[in-house]
C-alpha cells in the first residue's frame, strides 16, 4: 500500500473526494463529463441502442450492466467516437462530439483512458512500448516517457514485466497492463470493457481496487462495464483514503459515509432498464433485474 | 444486400482508404520508419519467390517455343519472343500474382487480427490513425518495390531462357542475347514498369481494405484473407488488359 502512495504522489489537494456533499455543489463537478441523450444505434436492421440517455459527472463512477451483446462496449466506442450514433447527441466535458471528425476526435480522446476487454495489447510491442504508446504518439522525449511507463507498471504492480512481450504475459497480466497504458497521461475519464472479465478472484479485486483509488484520490470519472456483481459490490461500498501516515487504505462505507459517487446503469434491449444505485439495484422487485443480481 | 450494390461500397470503401492515406502523405506523423520497414519486408522478403519465378518462367518459355519457332525455321528469334512476352506480360503479372499471395495475404491477415483484437481500436483511441501509421507504409512499399521485383523477375527469367536456350537447344548464348536486344524497345520497358506500379496499388489497397474491413473473429480474419488474394489476383489480370491496351496507345507499341 505504501508503495502506490509514493508512486501516485498523492496529495491532499488532489482531488479528495470523500466529502461529497460540499464538491456536488461546484459548478465544475455538476456539469457532467459524459452525456449520452437519446442516443440511438443499429447495425444493419439490428437496434443496439435505443434512445440511451445517461450522465457521468466528475469524479463519478457509473457501472454498466447488461447481457453479452446487449450493446455495452457499443456505448464504449460511441463515447471515444470510433463509431457515429445514428441519432441523439454524446457530450463529453460539455462539447458534442457526434459529429466530430477523426481529426477533431483526437484531442478528446487524450483526456481518455480506454481499457479493452480482452486487453488488445499490441502484440508487436513489447511492455514498456505498449504503456508508452500514447506518449510516443505526443513526441514526449525518452527521459520523461521512461520515468511514466515504470511510474504507471509500479501502479498496477508489473515494473518486472517491462520487457516482456504481451504473448509471455497471463490474462491478468495484460489486463493490468491495459490499464497501464490506460493511465499514462493522467486522463481525466477512464473507460473500462469488462476488466475483470475471465479473472481469478483475487486479480479480479485487485483491479477493482485500481478503479477505487482512481475515482477516490486522483477525481477520475469512469464507466466500468462489468457483469460481474461482485465487482459493483467493491466499487459501491468500498472508498480509498490516504491516512495521516500517508498510507492509502480501503475503507468499508459505514453509517457515517454513504458512497453517491458509483451508480449503476442496466441496459435491456437497447434501453435503459434501470438507473441507480447498487442498493437500489439489489432491492429492485423486477424480475429480470433480479434475475440477473442472483442469477435465479 | 445484391451483389452490384456490395461491389459499388467496396469499391467506395477502398477509394476511400487510398484516397485519405495519400493525403495523409501531405502532414505529419507520416511514420517514416515504418515505410522502411514495410519495403523491406516486401520488397527484400519476396525476392527468393519473385527471382525463382522469373527464372523458371523464363526457362519454360524457351523450352515451350523454341520448337514451334523452329516449325517456322525462325529459332534464331527466340531471345525476342521471350523476352517481348516476359517484359511486357509475364514479369509484371506474374510478380504481383506471386506478391498478392505472399504479401496480400500477410497484410490482410495482420490487419484482420488487429481489428478483432481491438488493437486497431486501441491505436485510434490512443491517437494514432491507422491509414497514416498502417494503410499508407504498405501502399508506399508495394508501390514502389513491385516495379524492382518485376525488373529482377524479368532479368532471371532472361537468364533462366538463356540457359535453357544454350544447354537444351544448343543455341549460343550471345544470339539469345543479341535476339532479345532485338526485341525489346524502351516503350516495352517503360510499360513493364509502369504496369507493377498500379498493380501495387491494386494488391495493397484491396488487402489493407479486406484487412481493416474484418468482422466475425479468427474466422473473419481466414476470410479477408483468402478474399484479398482472390479479389486482387482477379483484379490485377482484369487491370492487366485494360492496362496493356491503354499502354499500347500511349507509347504507340505495335504500330508498324
Ligand atoms: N461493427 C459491427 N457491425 C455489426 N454488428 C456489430 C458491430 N459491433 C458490434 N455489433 C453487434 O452489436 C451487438 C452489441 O455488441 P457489444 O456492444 O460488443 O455487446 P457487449 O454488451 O457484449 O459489449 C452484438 O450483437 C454485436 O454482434
Ligand atoms: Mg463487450
Amino acid at each position: 500500500m505504501a508503495k502506490l502512495e509514493d508512486t501516485l504522489n498523492i496529495s491532499d489537494e488532489e482531488g479528495f473526494v470523500t466529502e461529497f456533499d460540499a464538491a456536488m455543489d461546484d459548478p465544475y463537478r455538476v456539469k457532467p463529463v459524459i452525456e449520452f441523450r437519446d442516443v440511438r444505434l443499429a447495425f444493419d436492421d439490428k437496434v443496439i441502442l435505443d434512445g440511451v440517455s445517461f450522465t457521468v459527472r466528475r469524479g463519478e463512477t457509473k457501472c454498466i450492466l447488461g447481457r453479452s451483446g446487449g450493446g455495452k462496449s457499443t456505448t464504449i466506442r460511441l463515447i471515444l467516437g470510433l463509431l457515429k450514433p445514428d441519432s441523439g447527441q454524446i457530450l463529453i466535458d460539455g462539447e458534442d462530439i457526434t459529429g466530430f471528425s477523426e481529426e477533431e476526435m483526437m484531442p478528446v480522446r487524450q483526456k481518455i483512458g480506454m481499457v479493452f476487454q480482452e486487453g488488445a495489447l499490441f502484440d508487436s510491442l513489447s511492455v514498456y512500448e505498449n504503456v508508452a504508446y500514447r506518449l510516443r504518439e505526443q513526441n514526449v522525449e525518452e527521459e520523461e516517457i521512461e520515468h511514466e511507463v515504470r511510474r504507471m507498471l509500479r501502479f498496477v504492480d508489473l515494473e518486472d514485466a517491462i520487457d516482456k512481450t504481451p504473448n509471455e504475459l497471463s490474462g491478468g497480466m495484460r489486463r493490468r497492463v491495459g490499464i497501464a497504458r490506460a493511465l499514462v497521461g493522467d486522463p481525466e475519464i477512464v473507460l473500462y470493457d469488462e476488466p475483470t472479465a475471465g479473472l481469478d478472484p483475487p486479480t479480479a479485486r485487485t483491479i477493482c481496487e485500481l478503479a477505487i483509488k482512481l475515482r477516490d484520490l486522483q477525481d477520475v470519472s469512469s464507466i466500468f462495464v462489468t457483469h460481474e456483481m461482485n465487482n459493483i459490490g467493491y466499487l459501491s461500498s468500498e472508498y480509498a483514503i490516504v491516512t495521516e501516515t500517508g498510507e492509502v487504505v480501503l475503507e468499508k462505507e459505514g453509517e457515517k459515509l454513504c458512497l453517491i459517487n458509483t451508480e449503476v446503469i442496466m441496459l435491456r434491449d437497447g434501453k435503459i432498464a434501470f438507473s441507480g444505485t447498487d442498493e437500489k439495484l439489489r432491492s429492485s422487485s423486477d424480475p429480470y433485474i433480479q434475475n440477473f443480481v442472483y442469477g435465479k | 444486400m445484391n451483389p452490384i450494390t456490395k461491389f459499388i461500397f467496396e469499391l467506395q470503401g477502398i477509394s476511400l482508404l487510398v484516397w485519405r492515406s495519400f493525403t495523409g502523405l501531405f502532414s505529419r506523423p507520416r511514420y517514416a520508419s515504418e515505410w522502411i520497414r514495410q519495403m523491406d519486408l516486401i520488397g527484400v522478403g519476396s525476392l527468393p519467390i519473385v527471382l525463382l519465378t522469373g527464372f523458371f518462367t523464363g526457362a519454360v518459355l524457351v523450352l515451350q517455343t523454341y520448337l514451334t519457332l523452329q516449325a517456322y525455321s525462325i529459332q534464331s528469334s527466340t531471345g525476342q519472343l521471350v523476352a517481348t512476352s516476359l517484359v511486357r506480360e509475364l514479369g509484371p503479372v506474374l510478380t504481383a500474382l506471386m506478391v498478392s499471395g505472399r504479401i496480400g495475404s500477410a497484410i490482410a491477415a495482420e490487419l484482420g487480427s488487429m481489428v478483432v483484437s481491438q488493437q486497431i481500436d486501441a491505436m485510434r483511441a490512443f491517437g494514432t490513425d491507422p491509414n497514416r501509421k498502417l494503410v499508407a507504409p504498405r501502399l508506399i512499399a508495394l508501390i514502389l518495390m513491385l516495379p524492382l521485383l518485376t525488373v529482377a523477375a524479368d532479368i532471371f527469367g532472361l537468364i533462366g531462357g538463356a540457359i535453357v536456350a544454350d544447354t537444351i537447344y544448343n543455341q549460343d548464348v550471345n544470339a539469345f542475347v543479341n535476339s532479345a536486344r532485338e526485341g525489346i524497345q524502351v516503350k516495352d520497358i517503360i510499360g513493364g514498369v509502369v504496369k507493377p506500379v498500379f498493380f501495387g496499388l491494386v494488391v495493397g489497397s484491396v488487402a489493407c481494405h479486406k484487412g481493416l474491413s474484418t468482422t466475425g473473429g479468427t474466422v473473419g480474419v481466414g476470410k479477408s484473407t483468402t478474399d484479398s488474394v482472390v479479389i486482387a489476383s482477379i483484379w490485377v489480370i482484369i487491370f492487366d488488359f485494360f492496362l496493356s491496351k491503354a499502354l499500347q496507345y500511349l507509347l504507340d507499341i505495335g504500330k508498324m
